[in-house]
């Protein structure tokens, strides 16, 4: 089928980097630890959401690169709630989680397991928290590889979009495992319905592999 | 009891993750679930598992958390309860 989808905004978070559509955020620091940038960003887009500091590092993660990704973009207005559709992948799953409920329950003369920590312990998470903030109720998959892999997002988007699953899909790779962490999102469209709107075209980019890798190897 | 509740207060905010709350934004009156704080239901887990592990009670009768988990003052009272029990 192959019809023409473009990269309408995206997003990349991880340390020493924070780039919205090829314009590099200012953080004021460069090498903030995961807790610090994260609030530091989040206090920065003046979010209020009460409920971000209970999420998981996943989550917080994937929540608020999503912002930086939507918050200019017309997503909301352009499509109806089932139109928009997430696809993320990761390598670790919920392992970071895992590992901190896994504490909870580890000392049998100690065991406390912590109900909110429990329920983080699924990969697909942060796909729900991103999509009650977004208000999105199209088809999400959350899946796992071993390391970013743009052919795979590919596959998985034409998919939805081709036969008419969703109009538009905001996906990526959201990767949090104890220091490590990163994420890149990308929202995808229809070209054709972005034909009429010259907001933002000069920095659209047509949804292939190549480009997908060319913009997750930028560094800030 | 203020001391326990000032305690509570601190507890609840770390159990929580109430990031942006301040012990001297708690009402000790004031109801913890629907207004108040907003929490939810993981919330009221949670503070189960703070009376046990922290105090180290068990609450037998779930239906007995709506009277304890009203306020921190409830829960003070609670506590110094079972302590004298």
């Amino acid at each position: 089928m192959n019809k023409n989808y473009v990269i309408t905004s995206w997003g990349i978070l991880r340390r020493g980097s924070v780039i919205v559509n090829d314009k590099i955020e200012p953080v004021q620091e460069n090498n903030l630890n995961f807790a610090d940038l994260i609030k530091s960003l989040f206090r920065k887009e003046q979010i209020s959401y009460p409920k971000f500091f209970k999420m998981d590092n996943v989550s917080k993660l994937g929540f608020l690169c999503a912002e930086l990704v939507l918050r200019d973009s017309r997503v909301a207005g352009r499509y109806s709630k089932e139109e928009t559709g997430v696809v993320i992948t990761n390598s670790a799953s919920s392992l970071d989680t895992d590992h901190i409920y896994q504490e909870t329950i580890r000392d049998k003369a100690n065991y406390f397991p912590s109900p909110s920590v429990f329920v983080y312990t699924l990969p697909n998470i942060v796909i729900g928290e991103i999509c009650i903030r977004h208000k999105l109720n199209g088809e999400n998959a959350f899946l796992i590889s071993e390391s970013f892999d743009p052919a795979l997002l590919k596959r998985q988007v034409d998919e939805l979009l081709d036969h008419d699953r969703a109009a538009a899909c905001l996906c990526g790779w959201v990767e949090v495992l104890k220091d490590r962490f990163e994420a890149l999102l990308f929202l995808v469209e229809h070209a054709e319905r972005m034909e009429s709107d010259s907001e933002g075209a000069q920095s659209r980019k047509e949804f292939t592999v190549e480009n997908l890798t060319e913009i997750y190897n930028k560094q800030g | 009891m203020e001391e326990l509740i000032k305690k509570l207060k601190q507890e609840v905010i770390v159990q929580l993750n109430l990031e942006d709350i301040s012990v001297d934004d708690i009402d000790a009156d004031a109801p913890l679930f629907g207004e108040g704080l907003g929490l939810d239901s993981i919330d009221a887990l949670e503070l189960i598992v703070l009376l046990e592990k922290n105090y180290g009670i068990k609450i037998e009768d779930p239906k007995d958390g709506k009277k304890i988990f009203f306020s921190i003052r409830t829960m003070a009272e609670y506590i110094t309860e079972r302590q004298k029990a």
